[in-house]
């Protein structure tokens, strides 16, 4: 079985498992990261949203074959140590000041999707408005998305 | 008939306040356990809180009370609960914090939360200083461990503030003697009693003391609600910074040594079952697959990861047997459901008769977190992990299933990611133990979210019919008739609902029956106002899904009084406002209105929409504005339905004393847009035995571009009722109502079925039945962002 290494939240990682398996199991299954869930499996409900050198990925649709010893490949536990300081990242801070989650299970790929959103939108010179979030393609089936909408913008002013 | 007509609205009851009071000077008997710390616990007598007797509030022809007026099933599980309710327990411990095990499950209703408040409130605490779990399965709990229809709240508020207050009493007695102060002079605050002399102990060094060296009954009385100072206030998730840092564990994040990634391979034909399969062996051998048995549902596969069980399962080559609704589809239902449908009673001719008959087709109540299990079987035992809400009900059915006593079967019951009526079974647990009891060895079972839209459980298909004979300025009768595919009631709610319906008024009723019964109301004056169920048994795995009948009774019954309120020539907010039937209910109607700016003007092709509902001890009313120009219904989103759009919603709710005000407007936001996904996108299509839609690109549950951009919830907060109502399924109901009736002022269309794009082209190409789940893409790096 091949070994595979790439940088993982910070950190370099390396695991034996076959090239054709989908990394969200190789976070999941093999690395005991959690915080990236299934939903789909066929990156449609977007609930396995994490980054992968800074930009939004769905890992349930990546091979781990195609990942590079380089790439850092960031989940919902890493996103606090990509910001500046001790706390969270902005963003998770609007999630819970606008007490967004319901159940949660969608959250940590909402707010990865978030996050990336608003990195995109300013590299594109565009606001962060209703149009921008409508792009998202993030599933809750608890219905909170008029909550994301409230939050994104609050995380948006702090990033 | 009765044409005669009502007296007109009388004045609110002075005896409301009155009412109140009794409720709060009423003593409470509850007890003190004996334990080395203080233990309290809660039994309660029968109350009656609510006012049951309708007010004649215009001049209309009264409906007598209806069933679930005067008993609804909030009453039938609290009911059912009662007998056991004084097991609920609040503890005292050693380090000065206070635990409490909640009987109920947790989907993200926010229960943990608000259980928090209610025993920091009457022990003074921070919420944060009271720590609320969830309970193992206790058999002894019987009923009382049963989350559903939206009773959790309503069933357990009084008996947890009994025992808490209990607590509170015993403390302040135990600090009274150790300080030497009369019981009057202390106070106590975030878990420390305070003397005059400003001399303080904590709960911590007290629980001892105050510990009951057998157990005894004693009597309390509750806090005035005047003096309440958490209850009533916004408060965040207990969770919330778990669930945005990932820590939040669900099943399947659970690390439980050699559970292993487990799938089955099921057949293409909803409910097939293998008949036989041919390549065991290969499939054994194939990469990181440990384990492979036949099962009754199917072919299981154990593997080190999850995308191997899902590369072996589609590599599975079996003979499958057809499944319960073989060659069956959506129109040879409907026909069958015909075949069921009642008589309308009142004959056509009172004045002028309106009719209409309405079709709802299945709808997916998959949460975002597919059914899933841990088991770990071993020879006379056996451990399960997994979201139910009846855990007591899924350790029998499992016990029996393995051949082993109940009492030998332990039941986690973890946090679900969602439920909406699916986690009331318990699906995969009861999978997951005859598979690790197959394998020998413990397994993480979880569905493929294929399996969990194809063979999961449905919202029914129905049809419900009105006949409604109208006056010049009367409505003389209003009959429904709901037709539906049989909706399977778990084996904890059924217990539930059958030990406690003989109660309720024409006691003797059958599960759905009782249901059915316990939750319609008719909340107009309507003259003779009958409702009747029909169920029809196709073999289709049913649940609810935030509600099993109302939205769709409340669709097509709201549609009806918009064409009432014309054939009277008048508006649809100023007849519900005249014909609703009780004072609070028509204020809730006349603020919903007010608030959603009722009666502005409209551009061609948009239109306003209001819609009421009576259930769970509340009343709600939806305002909303609906977008039906072509610019809006054709706009092209990549995999994905748009039609028209919900461009305003406005929701007042009456939902009567309000634990957490931020819960319960995020309980509506979910049901506003669940309202939105039942009228317009969502739906099943069955098609030769099996449903159409495989994942989240076939089924359109309501997405970010759908989603309302207004949206105002106004949670009443000077309710008359003492006691909190249901809120997890209360958004839905009068919404749907509202949007069924904006679409037909917009369009000049009466819609025949919901949801409204269910006949229109299918906007994906089917995925196939076998092999059974869809395989996940290579190119997820092509769309990064
Ligand atoms: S699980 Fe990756 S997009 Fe749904
Ligand atoms: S919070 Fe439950 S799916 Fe989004």
């Amino acid at each position: 079985m091949p070994n595979h290494t790439f940088q993982l939240n910070g950190e370099s990682v390396t695991v034996e498992v076959e090239d054709d398996v989908r990394l969200l199991w190789v976070l999941r299954d093999l690395l005991g990261v959690t915080g990236p869930k299934y939903g789909c499996g066929i990156n449609v409900c977007k609930a396995c949203t994490s980054h992968i050198n800074g930009k939004a990925f769905n890992p349930c649709s990546v091979p781990v074959g195609a990942i590079q010893p380089n790439d850092q490949v960031t989940t919902i536990e890493g996103l606090a140590d990509t910001a500046p300081g001790d706390g969270l990242h902005p963003m998770q801070d609007a999630w819970i000041a606008n007490d967004v989650a319901q159940c949660g299970y969608c959250q940590p790929g909402q707010i990865m999707a978030a996050v990336a959103k608003v990195r995109q939108c300013r590299a594109e010179g565009r606001e962060v408005d209703d149009e921008a979030i409508e792009e998202l393609r993030n599933i809750c089936r608890c219905g909170t998305y008029n909550r994301i909408r409230e939050a994104i913008k609050a995380g948006a002013e702090n990033m | 008939m009765p044409t005669h007509r009502a007296v007109t609205t009388r004045s609110r009851p002075t005896r409301e306040p009155a009412h109140r009071a009794d409720v709060k000077r009423r003593s409470f008997l509850g007890l003190l356990v004996a334990a080395p710390v203080l233990v309290t616990a809660a039994e309660i007598g029968r109350q009656t809180v609510f006012d049951s007797v309708p007010e004649a509030s215009a001049l209309a022809v009264p409906s007598p009370p209806q069933p679930a007026e005067v008993y609804d099933l909030l009453d039938v599980i609290r009911d059912s609960a009662r007998p056991t309710a004084n097991l609920i327990t609040v503890k005292v411990n050693r380090d000065g914090t206070v635990s409490f095990a909640l009987p109920r499950s947790e989907n993200g209703q926010g229960i943990i939360t608000s259980t928090q408040m209610i025993i920091a409130e009457e022990m003074n605490l921070d919420p944060d200083q009271v720590e609320v779990t969830l309970a193992d399965a206790r058999p002894e709990l019987v009923f009382n461990q049963l989350t559903g229809g939206s009773s959790t709240t309503f069933s357990t508020y009084t008996p947890i503030r009994v025992a808490a207050a209990l607590a509170q009493g015993r403390l302040l007695g135990a600090a009274a003697n150790e300080l030497d102060q009369d019981i009057s002079v202390l106070t106590s605050r975030q878990g420390l009693i305070t003397g005059p002399n400003g001399k303080s102990l904590p709960f911590g060094d007290l629980t001892t003391k105050a510990a009951a060296p057998v157990t005894e009954a004693a009597n309390v009385v509750l806090k005035d609600r005047e003096k309440f100072t958490v209850i009533g206030k916004n408060r965040t998730k207990s969770d919330a910074l778990a669930m945005v840092t990932g820590r939040k564990k669900f099943t399947t994040d659970l690390k439980i040594p050699d559970a292993l990634p487990t799938v089955i391979c099921r057949a293409p034909d909803l409910n097939g079952y293998p008949r036989s399969v041919g390549n065991l062996e290969a499939i054994r051998a194939m990469p990181g697959v440990t384990d492979v048995v036949e099962v009754g549902n199917g072919v299981a596969v154990r593997a080190r990861t999850y995308g191997q069980c899902v590369d072996a399962v589609n590599a599975v080559e079996a003979r499958w047997a057809a499944g319960t609704v073989a060659g069956e589809d959506d129109e040879s239902v409907l026909r069958k459901l015909r075949r069921g449908e009642l008589p309308l009673a009142v004959p056509k001719g009172v004045g002028t008769t309106l009719e209409s008959d309405t079709v709802f087709y299945f709808r997916s109540n998959s949460s975002l977190e597919t059914n899933c299990a841990i088991a770990d079987v071993r020879a006379n035992s056996a451990t399960i992990w997994g979201p139910s809400k009846s855990p007591i009900a899924a350790q029998n059915e499992i016990a029996k299933k393995l051949g082993i006593a109940q009492n030998a079967v332990t039941f986690h019951v973890m946090e679900g990611g969602g439920s909406f009526g699916r986690k009331l079974f318990f699906d995969a647990a009861l999978e997951a133990a005859e598979v690790s009891q197959a394998m020998g060895k413990p397994v993480k079972l979880m569905w493929t979210r294929s399996d969990d839209s194809r063979q999961g459980r449905v919202h029914p298909m129905a049809t419900t019919r009105i006949r409604a004979n109208v006056t010049a300025d009367a409505v003389a009768s209003f009959e429904i008739r709901h037709t539906s595919v049989a909706t399977e009631t778990n084996p904890g709610l059924s217990e539930a609902i059958t030990a406690t319906a003989q109660k309720a008024p024409g006691g003797n009723l059958t599960v759905s029956e009782s249901i059915w019964e316990t939750t319609q109301v008719t909340p107009y004056n309507v003259g003779a106002s009958t409702r009747l169920l029909s169920e029809v048994d196709m073999r289709f795995n049913t649940s609810s899904m935030r509600n099993i009948y109302s939205p769709d009774v409340a669709t097509a019954r709201e549609l009806m009084v918009d064409r009432i309120a014309a054939q009277m020539g008048k508006d649809p907010y100023e007849f519900r406002s005249e014909f609703t039937k009780l004072e609070r209910w028509k204020k809730v109607v006349d603020r919903a209105a007010q608030e959603g700016d009722w009666g502005k003007s409209m551009a061609e092709g948009t239109a306003q929409g209001i819609g009421m509902h009576v259930e769970y001890k509340g009343v709600a009313c939806a305002v909303v504005e609906l977008d039906c120009r072509p610019e809006t219904v054709n706009r092209k989103i990549r995999q994905a339905r748009t039609g028209p759009r919900v461009t305003r919603v406005t929701y007042v709710v009456d939902v009567g004393l309000v634990i957490n005000p931020r819960g319960v407007r995020a309980q509506m936001m979910g049901g506003i847009n669940d309202a939105l996904a039942m009228t317009l996108t969502s739906s099943l299509h069955l098609t030769d035995g099996h449903f159409v839609e495989a994942s989240w690109d076939n089924y359109f549950y309501t997405r970010q571009w759908n989603t309302p951009p207004e949206m105002n919830i106004i949670v009443v907060d000077d309710s008359d009722a003492p006691e909190p109502g249901g809120v997890g399924e209360f958004g839905v109901a009068a919404t749907c109502g509202a949007i069924a009736c904006a679409y037909a002022r917009a369009t000049g269309e009466q819609p025949t079925y919901f949801p409204l794009d269910h006949k229109d082209p299918l906007p994906f190409t089917p995925y196939p039945t076998s092999p059974p789940v869809p395989p996940s893409p290579t190119n997820g790096l092509e769309t990064t962002f």
